[in-house]
């Protein structure tokens, strides 16, 4: 079986399955049972000032798919709120009794250099392996000038990395806020600050549904709500999306990245490295199935490398980073049709409506005089838009097929069709 | 009643057994299997469950209604096409229609959304403050129809929205028809066939009258000079006869006639039960009826059919009910003689082993006899007209594509006309486009006077 263990950024763990921090990492208790169920390591639910925060009731609510599966999670919870003696006590001691598995410590501290310059060597005595910057929150913690309000500043990014290195020794890990135009801005800044590693995304601004009946959204509280911080599977293109924009980037290119954000199987962990991750963090998932998936994860992630013949996780992470460019560099002379497999069709008809009434009229209905109906792609019309394909309900009935031509490798800014002839487009253009 | 079985013991069971034989066969679905069944819907365009559905009913419309929890929507969407949406949910032979034709019979699972169960799930769960349907501006026409089953029931209610007034006249003290008097008990429970009536004479402008009988004491003539149109849903009245000797001797009876009184039947202790019985035919009411039997404390029972079962009517759903309550099959037997005992009753049945010769049964001289004391025929009706002037084509009465009789003015539908599968959802619509049919030519008429 291939090898899972990992050394991020000097961080070392029997494998790349980390709890984000969040609620599953609250307290030793919690901890503890994730250890034993073969979690590689965790995020310390992220600690701040004395005295602890207080929490509303209720706290969490679901973007549900179909059948009520849970597909994105909000929530308003802020962070810790027990007491910074109390938690450091806790971690000192777990990571005395497992000091194989990663322990990371979040923290959330106001933006003047005495409150970290004092809280950072306690935080090192504990043992951690090191640290991760919550400048990511997108609820509550905001309105106190902490959390996304940094994140969204490179400045304070920059900043307060700044004073971790100075009064830290353990890895810095910055943890980026989804909630802003151009990742890649603070990603730079934290690596200007002497940032170890990045860690993405967290959670998302949100509002999940409305109580049609009450006229609040959720999740209720007295009567008001506020907007959480999304998570969850709905999540995770979004979060492979920024993970690629920073790993490509020039900037900050070869920097590790703990990747977060909807991972629920090894197949999710496996496309978050492929875009150059490092280590993976987990919490939606565990918070919806308990912490025993982690052992799924582990063996699927394995079983896939072996039938790859990747022996560890340094023999794929970024394969698919030099793949992902820019629009501008894409083939514009590549052409694929969609093919329908008559055999295998069943006759929903959906391709055909969806290419009828809202793409290119490829699709013809051929009604038999028995009134059988037969869906033929239209060739000649057909722009290989992959609509179809997505629409059948048919796994690999209708598939897209290249069409073979001679005509060499040409880019948008080689194409003569385009206006501005050879172009070069600024960074952050899509 | 059913004097041809006077003489046999009534049921063994107790009235509680009884009752729990004839619940629901398919149990109604509860709001949680509802949404994971409509979430199972395609949502097809120009579907093959809809084109197949005689009604034609918006199955995927009414079924994504349901998944987006407006379940209002998704009845009206099923009952403007079909006002008896709610009986056809439960007695629709829908694995040879909707159901057969659902794509996900042909997809990797391989198993068809449970349309009829979600139909029913949008009627049962409907709320609406007033009847659904209103009139339209009122036409001055009244129109007599004739039966108040499922074809007379659908004109009517259709007329009555067109604006015009109606009468029903029917010689049974029940509105309903089949669904009252012929669906398997358990099929159509808890009085839903009355239930569904008085919703659909909600809307207003139709009277029923009872006791009334064409020929006996009614007069078509009469009728089409006092109304402004007739409209005939007879339905098939006369049981077919095996044409042999003792035909009439205690213990032979018609299954229809059987059915009709276990439906109406308040005590079902009361109903006479025999200890084997023998039903002939083999379609879907050879099947209620041996099921019935059966679930009533018969032990011994078979169904016996002149061809194979590849030639049964009865759906291969409806063979599998049978299957699961120890109904027999035997086929390639023909009824050759009743047999009877030294009290001149029922005793058995010899019948003549038959082989397919160019696909016809052909007697081929061995027989053997099955010993029972009921024998129950369910080979088909007939129509039960001799009215003059209405012009008859192959034992039914004889209409052109707009549901027009052979005499101006007289309409018919349902079971009466031209051969069909005589199923309730095809006379729902028979009524529906005979009323669109008869309302044109009335307004037409006028306008041209």
């Amino acid at each position: 079986m291939a090898d899972l263990s990992i050394n991020f950024a000097g961080i070392k763990a029997p494998n790349p399955f980390w709890l984000a921090s969040a609620p599953p990492t609250d307290k030793a208790y919690n901890v503890i049972r994730a250890f034993e169920a073969g979690w590689g390591g965790v995020v310390w639910k992220t600690l701040g000032e004395n005295p602890p925060l207080v929490n509303v009731s209720s706290r969490y609510s679901a973007h549900y798919a179909k059948s009520r599966e849970v597909i994105g999670f909000n929530n308003i919870e802020l962070i810790t709120d027990r007491s910074l003696e109390i938690n450091l006590k806790e971690i000192t001691q777990v990571k005395k009794d497992w000091p194989d598995r990663a322990m990371i410590v979040s923290l959330m501290f106001p933006c003047n250099e005495e409150s970290w310059r004092t809280v950072l060597p306690l935080v090192e005595a504990t043992g951690a392996d090191a640290i991760e910057l919550n400048f990511g929150c997108p609820h509550g913690m905001p309105e106190r000038g902490m959390g996304a309000a940094v994140g969204q500043v490179p400045d304070y990014v920059e900043m307060v990395t700044r004073w971790c290195k100075k009064y830290c020794s353990l890895p810095v890990i910055v943890k980026l806020t989804p909630n802003i135009t151009d990742v890649r801005l603070p990603a730079r800044a934290a690596k200007r600050g002497g940032a170890d590693a990045i860690s993405l995304i967290n959670t998302i601004n949100s509002i999940t549904s409305i109580d049609l009946d009450a006229m609040v959204a959720r999740p209720i509280v007295g009567g008001r709500s506020t907007h959480g911080g999304y998570c969850g599977t709905a999540v995770k293109p979004i979060a492979l999306n920024m993970v690629a924009e920073i790993a490509r980037d020039p900037e900050t290119a070869g920097i590790p990245i703990s990747g977060i954000g909807g991972i629920s199987s090894w197949r999710d962990a496996a496309e978050f490295i492929a875009l150059g991750s490092g280590s993976v963090q987990v919490c939606t998932a565990a918070m919806l199935h308990g912490f025993g998936i982690v052992k799924e994860m582990k063996d699927g992630l394995s079983r896939w490398m072996d039938s790859k013949g990747y022996t560890t996780l340094n023999d794929f992470v970024g394969k698919a980073v030099r793949n992902t460019t820019d629009w501008k560099y894409l083939d514009m002379n590549y052409q694929v049709i969609a093919n329908i497999d008559q055999e295998k069709c069943i006759g929903c008809g959906k391709c055909y409506i969806a290419c009828e009434d809202t793409s290119h009229q490829s699709i013809a209905q051929i009604i038999s005089k028995s009134g059988a109906r037969k869906y033929e792609v239209i060739e000649e019309e057909c722009v290989g838009c992959n609509l179809c394909e997505i629409t059948c309900p048919v796994a690999g009935c209708i598939t897209m097929v290249e069409e073979k031509s001679n005509k060499p490798y040409m880019n948008w800014t080689q194409d003569p069709r385009n206006p501005a002839g050879v172009v070069t487009v600024a960074a952050g253009a899509s | 009643m059913l004097q041809a079985l006077k003489h046999l013991n009534s049921a063994y069971l107790d009235n509680v057994t009884l009752a729990g034989q004839f619940t629901d066969l398919a149990p109604a679905l509860n709001p949680r299997q509802a949404q994971i069944e409509s979430e199972r819907c395609l949502y097809c365009f120009d579907a093959p469950c809809t084109r197949i559905c005689p009604t034609e009913i918006d199955v995927a419309s009414f079924i994504r209604n349901i998944a987006t929890e407006n379940i209002n929507g998704a009845a009206k969407t099923i009952l403007q096409q079909n006002i008896l949406g709610g009986s056809c949910a439960r007695v629709c032979p829908t694995e040879i229609l909707c159901e057969d034709a659902c794509v996900r019979n042909h997809d990797a699972e391989g198993v068809p959304v449970k349309i009829g169960l979600l139909q029913r799930f949008a009627i049962d769960h409907m709320s609406f403050d007033a009847h659904p349907f209103t009139r339209a501006t009122l036409t001055g026409h009244t129109i007599a129809v004739v039966g108040a089953g499922p074809a007379g029931l659908a004109c009517a209610h259709q007329l009555a929205m067109l604006g015009n007034d109606v009468v029903i006249f029917e010689t049974l003290p029940k509105p309903g028809g089949l669904n009252e008097y012929g669906i398997a008990k358990y099929k159509l429970t808890d009085n839903y066939a009355q239930r569904e009536v008085e919703f659909l004479l909600a809307i207003g402008g139709i009277a029923i009258q009872y006791g009334k009988t064409l020929g006996t004491n009614l007069s078509l003539a009469q009728l089409n000079s006092d109304y402004s149109a007739v409209f005939l849903a007879l339905g098939l009245g006369a049981s077919r006869i095996l044409g042999l000797t003792d035909e009439d001797a205690p213990g032979l009876l018609a299954a229809v006639d059987y059915i009709a009184e276990l439906r109406q039947a308040d005590d079902l202790t009361q109903l006479p039960v025999p200890n084997r019985a023998l039903v002939i035919g083999a379609g879907n009411t050879a099947i209620d009826m041996a099921v019935q039997i059966a679930r009533l404390g018969c032990e011994d029972v078979t169904v016996v059919y002149r061809r194979g079962v590849e030639s049964m009517s009865a759906t291969k759903h409806e063979q599998e009910i049978a299957k699961a309550n120890q109904v027999r099959i035997k086929t390639w037997a023909k009824p050759q003689a009743v047999l009877l005992d030294a009290a001149g009753r029922v005793r058995g049945m010899r019948f003549e082993k038959t082989r397919p010769v160019n696909g016809q049964p052909q007697a081929c001289g061995e027989s053997f006899e099955l010993a029972a004391d009921a024998i129950f025929k369910a080979i088909g009706q007939t129509l039960e007209v001799s009215q003059s002037g209405l012009s008859i084509m192959a034992d039914k009465i004889a209409v052109d594509a707009n549901f027009r009789t052979s005499l101006n003015g007289v309409y018919a539908g349902g079971d009466c006309i031209a051969p069909g599968q005589d199923l309730t959802v095809q006379a729902v619509q028979q009524g529906k486009l005979a009323a669109r049919a008869i309302h044109f030519d009335l307004t037409n008429s006028t306008e041209a006077a």
